[in-house]
């Protein structure tokens, strides 16, 4: 074997041209693949990481009718209590959770309005202080609520990007006063999310997903709710866990203390968590499927590059017919030529399949440069590259080594 | 006795014809004998010569070596007597163009399944009885015919055969080269190595201590050539 792998070396290197071009159908097969396998993996890694807890783990808690949000504007639900402080104290004090906000929350504001231009379908939140360290908001306008805000019933919002854009198009929103069911609340801020928590949009699915429902969102201090809606209204929950993997767990246990407030036999309310997980994974499986189209067509550069490796291994046999002849009659039997001539087109294209890997990750971090997508190198993906390279190899190689083990030594010698 | 072609006759099929190429063909060597077979061209030596050296069967009749009879050995024991038992040397030396003298030597003992070590250092000590030593790690390229065709004589003496077949040995080189090639023959036949050449040429089959001869497929001798005679 150490013998044959000498000659194949030998053989490929004294054609170093022509073994490239040979091997380069392998490597353009398996450069594409490692760079879609690579980009698929990290726009999978991120989108586990943006949908996840945006960001920072953070599981959202809400009060849930037959396994659909609940919206407060259908009337404060029946035998649902307002959440105790103890209950509060109680959800902070999970193991593995790091923070807790409570908040209230309207789908869709009727009418807001800020001079000559209306808002509608803007969702309101009604947040305590934790709220928007929790869910990583900062100001990039203004300032967020100070601590005392919440305490003096002062009625300002904070506006996130895109109801700052309706309502005051093309100027700052700071300052400004807005009408909120005929009541008037002063701008101190526009927030948006850091940068961490911010997802990335590189697909229409990722823009639909982040964009689609979001017509702007009003954020009031807790404190000034009542103003607008009721007093003693059910509160959702936003708790961050200290780990991604702890999330499911820590959703689960504050949903159970949060239905303490659910009075027994209301089989119409619960408090649920969001399983960010399971919907992580739809969004993978959505670009995994768009993916694997891709690597299919890349499949059928591997193909043709198979087929070029057999068209120059056969002209190869036919250059050597004498040196086949000639090892033939010097005691070779048709095992040993075959295994020459297959350890030679198997290392062809497995130096091919090392190349196109090498070639793969340079092509997926250019992307990832470009597109702003990540990528991630799958280290199994390289394995079964190269693996499977070789393979080709070995496959289109068969049919030029039987020809040549099979060739007679007599008309082998003969032809010179 | 080494050899022995017992009515060996071989036809070869061309389209719906068989052309004979041997016809009931008699020959015995022995140990340690130099025998030259002289024919002109399309007289069938070559068709001898590959029925002797396990590329070819014949048709009819029994051909032994070194006791074993080869008809209807399988293309594997073929091999296997080419390697242990047969060396051939060509005109036209057919040495690997891009491995060096010393690894051309030790190719056949690779089939032998020797460790690379060994198959180097057996490959120099074969080299050096050629009298090439000093050209181990040359290429073909750039030797001269006469080192070329002792690099092939090395090749072949390297997994000690029973018998040394050469096909017009002589054939590619000049004069005063092939004397020398000639010379190396009678060193390794006073050795006892048992050698049939197969030329076309009278004067180097007199480097032969018996001639036989062939035409159209019909073998005649060998006769012993005379010690005057012999060159």
């Amino acid at each position: 074997m150490g013998e044959n792998i000498r000659f194949a070396m030998r053989g490929i290197w004294s054609h170093k041209m022509r073994s490239f071009l040979t091997m380069l159908g392998v490597i353009i097969g398996i450069a594409s693949i490692i760079a879609i396998v690579s980009t698929i993996k990290g726009t999978n890694d991120q989108i586990m990481k943006n949908l996840i807890g945006a960001g920072n783990n953070a599981v959202t808690v809400s009060l849930c009718q037959g396994g659909d949000a609940y919206d407060m504007s259908m009337g404060t639900p029946q035998g649902v209590s307002p959440l105790s402080d103890d209950q509060k104290e109680q959800i902070r004090s999970i193991s593995g959770a790091e923070d807790a906000s409570f908040y209230y929350s309207r789908s869709y504001l009727d009418s807001v309005r800020c001079g000559t231009q209306s808002l509608d379908m803007a969702s309101a939140r009604g947040i305590d202080s934790h709220y928007l360290s929790s869910s990583g908001y900062e100001a990039y306008q203004g300032r967020p609520f100070a601590e005392s805000d919440f305490t003096s019933a002062r009625k300002i919002v904070l506006l996130d990007q895109t109801a700052a854009e309706s309502l005051c198009p093309g100027e700052s929103a700071v300052g400004k006063v807005i009408e909120v069911s005929g009541e008037p609340f002063t701008v101190v801020g526009v927030i948006r999310r850091a940068d961490a928590f911010r997802p990335v949009i590189n697909s229409y699915q990722d823009y639909y997903l982040y964009n689609q429902q979001n017509y702007g969102t009003i954020f009031f201090p807790d404190s000034v709710w009542p103003v607008l809606f009721q007093f003693d209204e059910p509160e959702n929950c936003m708790i961050r866990a200290e780990e991604t993997k702890k999330m499911s767990r820590v959703g689960k246990e504050a949903a159970e203390i949060m239905n303490q407030s659910v009075q027994s036999g209301n089989d119409a309310f619960s408090y649920q968590a969001e399983d960010l997980v399971e919907k992580a994974r739809d969004q993978q499986n959505l670009s995994k499927s768009t993916n694997n189209l891709l690597i299919w067509i890349a499949s059928i550069a591997l193909l043709v590059g198979g087929i070029g490796v057999m068209n120059i291994m056969l002209v190869s046999v036919t250059e050597r017919t004498s040196e086949i002849g000639l090892k033939k009659a010097l005691g070779a039997k048709k095992k040993t030529i075959l295994m020459q001539f297959l350890t030679e087109s198997a290392m062809l294209t497995s130096i091919g399949g090392v190349l196109g890997v090498i070639a793969g990750i340079v092509l997926a971090k250019v992307i990832s440069v470009m597109s702003g997508t990540p990528a991630a190198i799958s280290v199994p993906a390289i394995i079964i590259g190269v693996a499977f390279s070789m393979l080709i190899g070995i496959v289109f190689g068969l049919l030029p080594s039987l020809k040549a083990a099979n060739l007679n030594p007599i008309d082998a010698l003969r032809r010179e | 006795m080494i050899l022995r072609l017992e009515d060996v006759s071989k036809r070869y099929k061309q389209g719906a014809l068989e052309v004979p190429a041997l016809s009931h063909v008699n020959f015995e060597m022995n140990e340690g004998d130099y025998t030259a077979v002289m024919g002109p061209s399309g007289s069938g030596k070559s068709t001898l010569m590959n029925l002797i050296g396990c590329l070819d069967q014949a048709t009819d009749g029994e051909i032994y070596l070194d006791g074993r009879p080869l008809c209807r050995c399988s293309d594997d024991e073929l091999a296997e007597i080419r390697l242990n038992k047969i060396g051939f040397i060509f005109q036209s030396f057919q040495l690997l163009p891009y491995e060096n003298a010393v690894e051309n030597v030790a190719l056949p003992l690779t089939y032998a399944g020797i460790p690379r070590g060994e198959r180097l250092r057996r490959a120099k000590a074969m080299l050096d009885r050629v009298g090439l030593s000093d050209r181990a790690g040359f290429y073909p390229n750039q030797l001269s015919g006469g080192q070329k065709q002792r690099v092939a004589i090395a090749r072949a003496m390297i997994n000690h055969p029973k018998i040394l077949l050469a096909d017009e040995p002589t054939g590619a080189l000049d004069s005063a080269s092939g004397v020398q090639i000639m010379d190396l023959f009678r060193e390794l036949n006073e050795e006892a190595v048992t050698i049939l050449m197969i030329t076309h040429d009278a004067a180097i089959a007199r480097h032969a201590g018996k001639i036989a001869t062939i035409r159209d497929g019909i073998l005649t001798g060998p006769d012993p050539v005379e010690t005057e005679a012999r060159l």
